[in-house]
């Protein structure tokens, strides 16, 4: 795997850009390294049993699986280990919802684009609705314009967030199931219509990240990419501050 | 005269034949039509991937929702018509009943049945590719509500119409051959075939047909909900508010497509061990064999392909778990499905074992069958490897739905699916034919597949790694991110190319050797089992399966009908 | 032309009933002075006695329904997890849109009916297996049994037909309340059930019907008998999938 790592680790994990990243990279790493050993291992037995014959001797058939027990034994205390291991990190970052405190974003897919929304200095959503829903009127998402807290919601179609704050996200979808996958912050997670998802994760390294949609969701599945990006603090305000809509009465 | 009479009714005798044999022949048959369809799309897949542009014979250029419809069709086509309907249908029909001591299914007519359903059931499946709009685009899972709403996509119209009823008929048809074959095993077994004496390959069949009778029945009933969607108005999958290309459906009630991810899963996770099992049965009769021994741990194996079966039904969440399930419920299916390595594992350690207790030479060394089956056993411990990986939520939550996926199960279920397919083809082609068939092209048809096989599979696991989604019609995006992958796909596409083309051989070899093979006689590969004994009525049996080697310089085998262990 | 006469072994085996030349009544051969092995269980499958067939027809069709059990198991513990589903609103309530259905109160009288022919399907069957006519059957002196089976047999059709036009009065009912097949989660269900399981009831009077006319056809008792004795099970499992069915419709809503 060196080859692969010097080549700027194209075809290998991109590089972590998220702070629960790491620990997920140890494990796999060990993962891969275990199980990689255990396949070449199995393959020189495999290979051993193919070229050697036996003569055609008289010994007793050695029928007792006492041998393929003990391995048997072993493997499953791997797989144990693995388990434990893998349900740790799972609960550590899954089980709990974000801080009260979290940056909130709410994330939106829709065939075949992402959306995102800030809740403005209100921290508050405003309402969408279904039936505003018109992309070409830039009201992509619905948004309600009778709901002040909508007033000064921020639309965009990149991900900016800033770098070492927890952030949460609740994932949507309007039309059909999308999968919201950022490879470089080692998350996933589906946007399923009728049910709005959170995940929170806090991005560390900063720097352009791809988003990618991992679920099949029509023609246009493969394009349906954006961009993250990590920046800090300061540039974030700036952004934001830049995005805010303005209001002259035809609404964004 | 009455061979005028004969040579008449011959084709209509055949057409609307009961007998086993015959019917077994039919199913791979038919499975050989759609794994050939099956390969041209997956290599106008391949194509695709690197060309987009390209144009292509007798197609033109692939629009980006033609590559999808081709992954979907597939994929269908791939696991129900060729690995469900080959080794548990096809082989079945063809070996069951004569390894059981039986000359006929319990339900001769029913047999027949399943057959035609199923046939139809592909012709329906194939026809979607000549409606307007295509075949459907949603994958082989086919979610919704992606597949609910025919305006989510082109091919989702009446493709979706004409895969749904496929895949409907195909279960209803399934569901007859396993009810035929579970009254065959426990009602029609010879005198004297007790449970224990009944061959791995029987076992595997009779565990099978109990899976399929639960997950069959499930996806039938998801099938027909999806229907009601469809047409009647219903939502049991579809929530409200749905805005599908800038418009707003009809008010729908509160369904979900969650409750699809479930029942589907619930079908689809027994359905892989279905396609798997058989060949897990038969490697172990083929090993028994080509080594000379009995199987290492009889009770042993029966036990885990139980327990197989069991946890099967136990652990679909693993294939949900970002999909907006619960994570508590994800860490209970994380756990079910490492369980489940347990028993897979003790029956790879059982191979290794029986392998490593050595090889007899009376037999011609490593046949063909042989080297299929071990190529069945590099397959499964490539591909089922990296199942424990998958089977952990955290680095799931990673790969999921990445190439990572596409790799192992084309490692543990394409790939060892279709040697273990192979080797049945190659150890029982006597039986249909009378003749075996030829060993050099046979090798040469090993080596080349093994080769084109994990140059074409293991790559893709880096892919994976790299972040590549599945049923990305092409790699570049307004990230490009993956731009950087394309060396790499162009040299898995050239594989793919070369371990297609590698299965001209056996193409080749069938045609020859069904009308040139060598004559095989009686029970060529000096078998225990029944399959292989002349047809007599009253059949009795009198020992276990398995009993090779009971003495060094004479017969090394006992047929199961055998009277006497000393005989001649 | 011995050609004619040539059959495959599949035939032979087809045709053989494997009764052994013994009536088809429901006793174990007894000692009778014939000698010989009398236990049919150490005889050769195929040559078991009588009752040999019957078994394994039913083995099939218990097969068959237990395939069918999970498939209403599907639509059953999809009535639950979309009954225990909501959903929240933008503002965050908890909304539930299950609207408890109360079912037609006609029901409760089909219910009646179908568990009545139950009863009567039960008595047809008990007549193919009274050993005396069977007895006298199969000596050929007449056919009792048929004679006496048969008005059940028809009985239990028309209840049957009884029982879904009652589901079909159950469903204008509901209508007219306005309650359609598409109308919310619940009705979804409502409906999907009664009327696969009216299919499946529509495929038990077809196969009545079949039975009715096998009984006057088929040549050999125990042909009868197991066409009988299979549909009867049939429609017995169908009256008491209907009656879970029925407490899950009025007593889960
Ligand atoms: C025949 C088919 C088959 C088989 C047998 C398996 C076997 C296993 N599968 Fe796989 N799987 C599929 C077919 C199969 N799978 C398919 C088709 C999909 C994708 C569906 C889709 O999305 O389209 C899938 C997807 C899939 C996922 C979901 C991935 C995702 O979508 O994110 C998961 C997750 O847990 C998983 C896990 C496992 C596990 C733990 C096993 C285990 O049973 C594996 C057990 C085997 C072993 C553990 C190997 C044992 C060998 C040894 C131990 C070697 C011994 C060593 C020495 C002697 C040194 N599989
Ligand atoms: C049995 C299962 C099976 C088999 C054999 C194959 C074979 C192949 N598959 Fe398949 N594949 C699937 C099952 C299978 N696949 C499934 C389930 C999916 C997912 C679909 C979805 O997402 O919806 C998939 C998806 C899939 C993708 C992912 C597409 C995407 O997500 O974008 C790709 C990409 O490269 C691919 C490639 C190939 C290639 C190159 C082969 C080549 O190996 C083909 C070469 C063929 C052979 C080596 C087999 C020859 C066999 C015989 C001749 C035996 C016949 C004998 C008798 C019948 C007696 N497949
Ligand atoms: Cu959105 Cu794929
Ligand atoms: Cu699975």
């Amino acid at each position: 795997s060196t080859f692969v790592l010097s080549a700027d680790r194209v075809w290998w994990m991109p590089s972590d850009g998220a702070l629960h990243g790491a620990a997920i990279d140890r494990l796999m790493y060990w993962n891969l390294v275990a199980l990689s050993a255990l396949f070449l291992l199995a393959h020189v037995f495999l290979f051993a049993a193919m070229i050697r014959r036996k003569r055609n001797s008289s010994e007793p058939t050695g029928s007792s699986l006492k041998r393929e027990l003990i391995f048997l034994a072993g493997l499953t205390l791997l797989y144990a280990c693995m388990a434990v291991s893998a349900q740790r990190l799972w609960a550590a970052i899954r089980y709990q919802g974000a801080a009260p405190q979290a940056l909130q974003v709410e994330v939106t897919g829709e065939q075949f684009q992402w959306y995102f929304r800030y809740p403005g200095t209100d921290g508050v959503f405003g309402l969408t609705r279904p039936e505003l829903i018109s992309a070409p009127a830039g009201n992509p998402l619905g948004l309600d314009h009778n709901d002040t807290h909508g007033a000064d919601d921020v639309v965009s179609s990149v991900l900016v967030l800033p770098e070492g704050r927890e952030v949460d996200l609740g994932i949507r979808s309007i039309d059909v199931i999308h999968g919201f996958f950022i490879p470089g912050m080692r998350l996933k997670q589906n946007a399923v219509p009728g049910m709005e998802m959170h995940i929170h994760f806090t991005p560390s390294v900063p720097g352009d990240y791809p988003i990618l949609c991992s679920q099949i969701c029509g023609s246009g599945h493969a394009r349906m990419q954006a961009h993250l990006q990590v920046e800090s603090i300061n540039d974030y305000e700036v952004w934001l501050k830049n995005h805010e809509p303005r209001h002259d009465g035809a609404g964004r | 005269m009455s061979l005028e009479v004969q040579t008449q009714t011959a084709p209509r005798r055949w057409l609307f034949t009961t007998d086993h044999r015959s019917i077994g022949i039919a199913y791979l048959l038919l499975s050989l039509v759609a794994v050939a369809v099956g390969t041209v799309l997956s290599i106008f897949m391949r194509i695709h991937i690197i060309a987009p542009d390209l144009k292509l014979p007798f197609w033109g250029v692939v629009p980006p929702e033609g590559y999808l419809a081709l992954v979907t069709m597939h994929g269908t086509l791939m696991v129900f018509f060729v690995l469900t309907t080959g080794p548990v249908n096809g082989l079945a029909s063809l070996v069951l009943p004569a390894q059981i001591g039986a000359r006929q299914m319990a339900l001769p007519l029913l047999n027949a049945i399943g057959l035609w359903l199923t046939a139809l059931s592909l012709a329906v499946l194939l026809s979607a590719f000549f409606v307007p709009g295509g075949a459907p685009i949603s994958g082989w899972t086919n979610y919704p509500p992606l597949s609910a709403l025919a305006a989510a996509g082109p091919g989702q119209a009446t493709g979706m119409d004409l895969w749904l009823v496929s895949i409907g008929i195909f279960c209803f048809a399934s569901i007859l051959n396993a009810i035929n074959q579970l009254t065959t095993m426990i009602s029609k077994r010879c005198a004297g075939m007790t449970w224990m004496r009944l061959p791995l390959t029987v076992w595997a069949w009779l565990v099978t047909a109990i899976l399929i009778l639960f997950a069959f029945s499930i996806l039938l009933a998801a099938v027909v909900m999806l229907l009601s969607d469809r047409h009647l108005a219903t939502s049991f999958f579809v929530p409200p508010g749905e805005v599908i290309n800038g418009a707003l459906l009809a008010p729908h009630a509160n369904g979900s497509p969650m409750l699809w991810l479930h029942l589907f899963w619930f079908f689809g996770h027994p359905e892989v061990y279905i396609a798997i099992l058989p060949a897990m049965g038969l490697t172990s009769s083929l090993l028994a064999n080509f080594t000379r021994r009995p199987v290492l741990g009889y009770r042993f194996m029966v036990a885990t392909t139980m327990a197989i079966g069991f946890f099967g039904l136990l652990v679909w969440g693993h294939h949900m778990f970002v999909s907006g399930m619960n994570p508590y419920a994800g860490t209970a299916f994380a756990l079910t499905t490492m369980a489940i390595a347990v028993p897979s594992s003790g029956k790879v350690l059982g191979w290794l074992g029986q392998l490593l207790l050595g090889r007899n030479s009376r037999v011609h060394p490593l046949p063909t069958p042989m080297l299929f089956t071990l190529g069945f056993l590099s397959f499964f411990i490539a591909g089922g490897l990296t199942g424990p990986i998958l089977a952990q939520p955290v680095l799931d939550a990673y790969l999921h739905n990445t190439y990572f996926v596409v790799a192992h199960f084309h490692l543990v279920m394409a790939m060892a699916g279709v040697f273990s397919l192979f080797a049945a083809v190659y150890y029982w082609f006597p039986l249909m034919t009378g003749r075996l068939m030829n060993e050099t092209l046979g090798k040469w048809h090993f080596w080349l597949s093994l080769i084109g096989a994990y140059a074409t599979f293991l790559p893709m696991h880096l892919a994976g790694l790299a972040g590549q989604p599945r049923h990305y019609a092409q790699l570049t995006g307004s990230t490009s991110s993956l731009g950087s992958l394309l060396p790499l796909q162009t040299g898995i596409t050239h594989s793919a190319l070369f371990l297609a083309t590698a299965q001209l051989l056996f193409l080749i070899n069938l045609a020859w050797s069904a009308r040139r093979g060598r004559l095989a006689g009686t029970n060529p590969w000096q078998a225990t089992t029944l399959e292989w004994m002349p047809d007599k009525a009253g059949m009795r049996v009198f020992r276990g399966p398995y009993e090779y080697r009971f003495r060094t310089n004479l017969v090394d085998f006992v047929p199961q009908c055998a009277e006497e262990p000393e005989q001649e | 032309m011995p050609a004619t006469f040539t059959r495959t072994p599949a035939e032979i085996d087809r045709k053989d009933t494997g009764i052994g030349g013994k009536p088809p009544v429901d006793r174990r051969p007894t000692g009778g002075g014939g000698g010989g092995d009398d236990n049919w269980d150490n005889h050769p499958r195929g040559r078991r006695g009588p009752r040999e067939l019957l078994t394994r027809y039913r083995l099939g069709l218990f097969f068959a329904l237990a395939g069918d059990l999970m498939f209403f198991i599907a639509l059953v513990s999809a009535f639950f997890v979309r009954q225990n589903a909501g959903h929240f609103d933008p503002r965050d309530n908890y909304v539930s849109d299950w609207h408890p259905l109360a079912v037609p109160p006609i029901l409760w009288i089909n219910t009646a009916i179908l568990l009545l022919s139950s009863l009567s399907i039960e008595v047809a069957r008990q007549h193919l297996f009274h050993e005396v006519d069977v007895m006298e059957e199969w000596l050929g002196l007449g056919r009792p049994a048929v004679r006496r089976a048969s008005p059940w047999l028809i009985a239990t059709a028309i209840l049957g037909a009884l029982f879904l036009a009652g589901q079909w009065i159950a469903w204008q009912q509901l209508s007219s309340q306005g309650l359609f097949f598409a109308t919310n989660q619940n009705s979804h269900f409502f409906y999907l059930i009664t009327a696969t399981h009216g299919i499946h009831l529509i495929l038990g009077i077809i196969a009545l019907t079949i039975a009715l006319c096998a009984l006057f056809l088929l040549r050999r008792v125990e042909m009868r008998q197991i066409v009988v004795d299979c549909t009867a099970w049939y429609w017995h499992t169908m009256g008491l999938f209907w009656i879970f069915l029925f407490v899950l419709l009025t007593c889960f809503q």
